[in-house]
């Protein structure tokens, strides 16, 4: 993953001479039925060679927005741009983007073999060429002498390799990836999550990934756009998305979160302090948008949170009524009401100083400044 | 011998085997005069009863000098080959258009689907003396009665809505996101229907193509309205051999239909299993 971060770091560098952005959209609008906007006003920016992903929930217009760039769904407002020109009046088939679908969308009538020379012969390659590329496509997703077989005689894991070399064997301007692990179990999901980067890697291609799966946005991507409603709340690598997500939508959908209702009492900078329900003042970054006087959810990740008596440097401290703790194995859960009844939960790494308490019994809960953030309502 | 229950009563044990007796009883029912017709038709005799020598299998009794009467008889080479240009002739057209308005009928952007789909199944509804009247009206202000095309398109007609139903049936299970992935891959829509389409609903084109053979080949209510002596198929020659020339060569030409129909039989099932293979592996 390092390596693949430096790769497009770099690659970054050399984009960042040339004005002109690899793909480009442009307050991009799309209703299906004349009334209700599905996408509200898309803009973003992708440089080449970037693996973005769209992440966010089912009906939140990711999937549309990669519609619209495949070609299969119409703009109805808006621009979409690759390398300055507009695409939205280019057919499908002429975009020459390439696409991954979630159930694999392999020919059932045609080899694996076939699959894959498919794009090529469209393309009128000369036929020694295809077979060459075909056999090296096969080696590059691991799928050597594979080449005879049908779809139907592999594992859902070789289809999709298969489909990923499909959609790559004709080096597409771009590749979509419209949720492809999607159909897959757990462990088969993690392999080819680490199989695309190294595709990704490897040949320097731009990628846009649609998912609604966190982990694998945060552990594939080079920056993420989080939809909700139609509406892009935050684009951002990772870690800032983790770290220091812009609204509160973003903090709760992105990992796990505790929020504490508060009330903003004042603001110097960007940290504000937050009256707690139980009458405890805390301090915490401001979010945006967040005003004096008004009310604030303040997010702190539970894995942030520190239990009396384990000694750390904290800023804050709430008190909270143990209800119980769940062992995971490599950290235990614990489970605290505060004053007005909203959960905390709170990750403690499984060693010796993972406290004990009673059910009922009143525990200290710490933290720092710069791990918690108040949102507006 | 199967073993019953042991709280099996006799009543039971009877119901069962009436049960039994009943259903052999229908398939009886069914089989026996279209087993009968095959003896009858190697009579050496011209008659419609098995003679004493058939029943005591003396050799002698039986020829196939009805057979043979057919590939002599003009009027039957004539209506053999008439039903085969005909049937082929029509099973092609309703197979072409039955399966382009499967496909139509599939799309999700289709406007008055409900309507379309019963207009096009109507002629397996509608009486056929109905639609034959009808057909002979229109025909006779396009000087299409008594003409080979004029045949063609009713039995076309015809053979369309089975055409349209197997078709359809193979594209429920056939995945909208293949033809995606076809024009993603730089295909143009064509091209995607040939390629891809076409290959994976092959088997419902098929068997729908066959249904349209079948039905043109057995009808003859329309060609008794719509056809002149030249156009005479084998149902409609059989029909005035019954009345005209009461001899066995119409069970010799029976007896050959059967085999067709086995032939046919054995083909869509054949194809049935084949789809069902593909679909098996397809998800």
């Amino acid at each position: 993953m390092v390596n693949i971060v430096a790769k497009n770091m770099d690659a970054h560098k050399q984009q960042a001479g040339k004005s002109q952005p690899f793909l480009v959209f442009d307050n991009v609008k799309k209703t299906y039925d004349q009334k209700n906007l599905v996408v509200k006003g898309f803009d973003m920016q992708v440089e080449e060679g970037e693996f973005i992903t769209l992440l966010g929930p089912s009906g939140s217009g990711k999937t549309t927005v990669l519609m619209m760039l495949a070609g299969f769904e119409s703009v109805t407002s808006g621009d979409i741009a690759i390398k300055g020109q507009s695409i939205n009046r280019i057919a499908p088939y002429r975009r020459n983007i390439g696409m991954v679908f979630q159930n694999y969308a392999l020919f059932p009538h045609m080899t694996v073999a076939e699959n894959l020379a498919y794009p090529l012969s469209v393309r009128k390659v000369a036929k020694a060429e295809i077979d060459s590329r075909v056999v090296a496509s096969l080696k590059l997703v691991e799928l050597d002498g594979f080449g005879g077989r049908y779809p139907g005689q592999l594992s859902g894991g070789q289809r999709q390799r298969v489909a990923l070399a499909r959609s790559m064997i004709f080096e597409p301007t771009l590749i979509l990836m419209d949720e492809p692990l999607g159909a897959l179990d757990k462990k088969l999901r993690e392999q080819m999550q680490y199989e695309i980067s190294r595709l990704h890697e490897q040949l320097g291609v731009t990628v846009i990934y649609v998912t609604h799966d966190q982990s694998e946005a945060l552990s594939m991507s080079n920056r993420i756009a989080v939809f909700n409603d139609g509406v892009v709340q935050q684009c951002a690598p990772p870690a800032e998305l983790y770290e220091r997500p812009s609204n509160a939508f973003v903090a709760e959908f992105i990992g796990e979160n505790n929020f504490i209702d508060g009330h903003v009492q004042s603001i110097s900078g960007d940290q504000a302090k937050v009256v707690t329900p139980g009458g405890e003042t805390v301090v915490a970054m401001a979010g945006q948008g967040l005003t004096e006087n008004s009310g604030c959810r303040v997010s702190v990740r539970p894995e942030k949170l520190f239990i009396h008596p384990t000694s750390h440097d904290h800023d804050n401290e709430v008190t909270a009524a143990f209800i119980t703790r769940i062992y995971v194995g490599d950290f235990i859960r614990y489970y605290f009401r505060l004053a007005n009844g909203s959960e905390i939960i709170v990750k403690v790494l499984n060693d010796l100083s993972a406290p004990e308490f009673s059910e009922g019994q009143d525990g200290s809960l710490m933290w720092l400044t710069s791990d918690c953030i108040a949102f507006p309502v | 011998m199967r073993k019953f229950p042991e709280y099996f009563t006799f009543w039971h044990i009877a119901g069962h085997y009436s049960l039994r007796f009943s259903a052999y009883l229908v398939l009886v029912f069914l089989m026996l005069p279209i087993l009968v017709i095959v003896p009858l038709s190697f009579n050496a005799e011209p008659f419609f009863t098995f003679t004493e020598g058939m029943l005591s299998l003396d050799p002698d009794a039986f020829s196939l000098r009805w057979y043979q009467a057919i590939a002599q008889d003009q009027k039957w080479t004539l209506a053999i080959w008439n039903s085969f240009v005909v049937g082929i002739a029509a099973a092609i057209l309703a197979t072409g258009l039955g399966t382009l308005a499967a496909v139509g009928l599939a799309s999700p952007w289709m406007p008055f689907k409900r309507l379309i789909t019963a207009l096009l199944l109507s002629p397996m509804i509608v009486p056929l003396i109905i639609i034959a009247a009808g057909m002979f009206f229109f025909y006779t202000s396009f000087n299409l009665v008594s003409t080979y095309p004029g045949l063609i398109i009713a039995h076309a007609a015809l053979g369309v809505p089975f055409v349209i139903i197997t078709v359809t049936a193979t594209l429920t299970g056939f995945d909208r996101s293949l033809f995606s992935a076809g024009l993603s891959l730089g295909a143009s829509p064509t091209k995607v229907f040939f390629d891809v389409v076409i290959p994976i609903i092959r088997p419902g084109v098929i068997s729908g193509g066959l249904f349209a053979f079948v039905t043109s080949f057995d009808e003859v209510v329309l060609v008794l309205f719509l056809a002149g002596p030249e156009q005479r198929t084998i149902p409609r020659q059989m029909f005035s051999g019954l009345r005209e020339q009461i001899n066995p060569t119409i069970l010799a030409v029976a007896t050959l239909l059967v085999l067709l129909s086995i032939a046919l039989l054995a083909t869509l099932e054949l194809l049935r299993r084949r789809s069902e293979r593909l679909r098996g592996t397809s998800d």
